[in-house]
């Protein structure tokens, strides 16, 4: 008796709690195999470049944060640093020093967020209550200069919005914090935050462990991750991996060493790379990228201790002039008026600036045509280059691949969808 | 690092020269111009040769360069006609679907630029190609070359309608099934041609004209000539577009 075996199409997402968002993921499957995966995309699309060509270039800073919304600083910096380029202001120090610790602050934001997530797609549910408490205590720090727990609108073209403050804020006692809980929470918050970080990164380190202790040798998560989604490097290249997944196939390939910007030429790390391109070498190159974010971190904050100075170019067509100067001098005042309500025009060109974003590079292509708006912008994000490999890594996996891979990718659709 | 790039230009141009349009250097950048029948051949080239190995494709982005340059508020006539105080022109998708501007004929209008990234050198540069026809802008598509390739090229293709040619699955990616238009062309409104809502009466989702919301933008587009911008720009004149 012969019997037709055909392969059945699913439906995975866009409602899905492993789908990370918005992802529509049809699947071609053979039994449990998949054949063939084809990714939709796009229901997350907003035109922010389409946006961004209507308005003053500094009001689309404040978009960028919403591209990847988990590493919000890093998309920032690469627009801010191609319009500093087509205009030719050079930040001062301080403010380098600044966007390189916010970078880094960021890179472990979005680490943490992504171990939770991967460990709970996977199975593994402390983790993301783990980590979760770890991000409460950047964000803090986000809120501290901006304002803005998430979409912090901290760079500037020319420097940051303001200086890093001298205080802490601190909880305040209520109902649900008092006494010695009170005390516990507040104890790093006494002094700057620069204090407060250094509380946080004597501290960090040993939270790494403990998330490393709940997976590093878990037998299911090893069994989720090894040999899974295996990338070889020719692959990793050929689709324009970048970032973890790119450096967890062995190609020791980091702009912060290789194009250096900021000041990541004056600081010591180490780049981790992984050695078999799967799930498991990104895992690690992830963590052990923690951990060196951290080391970072440190060096920032003692030099910020020791020089202080602007944070912000002096230029007023650029940066606006301060308030008490405002008081008195009738050109800042003009300034001021100009550059709030017409903005700045860069001079004609195009250029291409890419940052190393947590998830891979992320670049801004920027066309000027002289005018107080750009003409174009584009927005590499490297999630749109992962994600676009997805039919040739998961074909032949079993459908829980899928999602370890979904994982591993690090998807975040704000910036894939634009 | 500056001169290496400056050597880099001229070894493409010394072994390109007649594949390509010009090859420009712009501070650390270096932009190649490429005729679309010669595009693939100089990919190739860039690609293979050991001594460019740019094997990594980092990104495709297509360009409509219809209305560059164009302002809303003249500012260079002032003393003539005193200060114009009303917003002129239409910008970037101040109008609506009905009153967008009509394409000049013969501009070459749509363009693409491609970033390309050497591992092995530490290297980067770009390419741009322009389409010769502007009803229907053809370039060679570089899946074959670079596989990563297939997905900017489908979000050029959807955005702007620039064909690829060559492409294997050439759909649209960003835009809602169905859709019909390309949004980021510069005759795209911004507030888009359709809108959406439930209809009580058919009880499903209809599409109809836009009209909850008006085409405005806050602030005029301007191109003005501040001296201290005057240096950058110099730097940048020769970058400007003139293929």
């Amino acid at each position: 008796m012969a019997q037709e075996i055909r392969n059945y199409t699913i439906n995975f997402g866009p409602q899905h709690p492993a789908a990370h968002g918005v992802l529509r993921l049809v699947l071609e499957m053979d039994g449990e195999t998949v054949v063939r995966a084809d990714p939709h995309i796009g229901l997350l699309h907003r035109g922010t470049e389409k946006l961004a060509e209507s308005k003053p270039f500094n009001h689309s800073i404040g978009y960028m944060d919403r591209l990847d919304y988990v590493s919000m600083m890093c998309n920032e910096h690469a627009y801010v640093r191609a319009i500093e380029k087509l205009m030719g202001v050079e930040p001062p120090s301080r403010a380098q020093y600044i966007r390189t610790l916010f970078d880094e602050i960021t890179r472990i934001l979005n680490h943490l967020m992504w171990i939770g997530s991967n460990a709970l797609d996977l199975g593994a549910m402390a983790v993301f209550l783990y980590a979760f408490r770890e991000r409460e205590e950047l964000m803090d720090c986000y809120e501290a200069v901006s304002g803005a727990r998430l979409h912090a609108t901290y760079y500037r073209p020319g420097g940051v919005y303001r200086d890093l403050p001298d205080k802490m804020p601190q909880y305040k006692e209520s109902r649900w914090h008092k006494g010695n809980d009170l005390n516990r929470r507040n104890a790093w918050r006494e002094g700057s935050m620069l204090d407060y970080l250094d509380a946080f990164t004597d501290d960090f380190p040993h939270k790494v462990d403990e998330y490393e202790t709940l997976l590093t040798d878990n037998r299911i998560w090893k069994q989720r991750t090894v040999s899974i989604g295996v990338v070889s490097p020719e692959q990793a290249l050929a689709w324009g991996m970048t970032g973890p997944m790119l450096r967890g196939s062995g190609v020791e390939w980091d702009l912060r060493k290789k194009q250096p910007y900021a000041m990541y030429d004056q600081m010591d790390f180490d780049i981790p790379v992984g050695v078999n391109g799967d799930c498991y070498d990104r895992y690690l190159v992830r963590v052990a990228e923690m951990r060196q974010s951290n080391r970072i971190i440190k060096q920032c904050v003692a030099w910020l201790r020791a020089n202080p100075g602007p944070v912000i170019v002096q230029n007023y067509k650029v940066a606006p002039p301060k308030r008490e100067e405002m008081k008195e001098s009738m050109e800042a005042l003009i300034h001021h008026f100009k550059l709030f309500s017409e903005g700045y025009c860069v001079p004609a060109g195009e250029t291409y600036c890419a940052v190393e974003a947590p998830k891979g590079e992320f670049g801004c292509y920027l066309v000027s045509d002289g005018a107080n708006k750009p003409f174009r912008v584009h927005l590499r994000a490297p999630g749109f280059a992962h994600l676009s490999s997805m039919d040739t890594v998961v074909s032949g996996h079993m459908l829980p691949d899928v999602v370890a891979m979904i994982g591993t990718y690090d998807v975040v659709f704000g910036e894939i969808d634009r | 690092m500056s001169s290496e790039v400056a050597t880099l230009a001229q070894r493409i141009e010394a072994q390109l020269g007649e594949q390509i349009i010009a090859v420009r250097q712009w501070r650390d950048e270096t932009l190649v111009d490429v005729l679309p029948e010669n595009w693939l051949a100089v990919a190739r080239h860039l690609r293979d040769e050991p001594e460019f190995r740019f094997e990594q494709l980092i990104d495709v982005c297509g360009v409509d360069y219809l209305s560059y340059g164009q302002v809303e508020w003249d500012t260079d006539d002032v003393s003539a006609t005193g200060f114009s105080r009303a917003v002129e022109g239409e910008g970037a998708g101040r109008f609506d679907w009905e009153e967008r501007p009509r394409e000049v004929a013969g501009s070459k209008r749509f363009g693409v630029a491609v970033q390309l990234t050497s591992i092995t050198h530490n290297r980067r540069v770009r390419l741009r190609c322009r389409a010769l026809d502007d009803a229907l802008p053809v370039v060679p598509s570089l899946v074959a070359l670079w596989p990563v390739a297939n997905w900017f090229e489908r979000e050029a293709f959807d955005l702007f309608g620039i064909v690829f040619e060559g492409h294997p699955d050439l759909r649209r990616i960003l835009t809602d099934y169905g859709f019909v238009g390309h949004p980021f062309r510069k005759d795209f409104p911004l507030i888009g041609n359709v809108e959406v809502r439930f209809d009580e009466a058919l009880g499903r989702v209809i599409y109809e004209p836009v009209t909850s919301v008006v085409p405005r933008v806050t602030v005029p587009r301007v191109i003005r000539d501040d001296s201290d911008m005057l240096q950058a720009r110099a730097e940048a004149a020769d970058h400007w577009r003139d293929n």
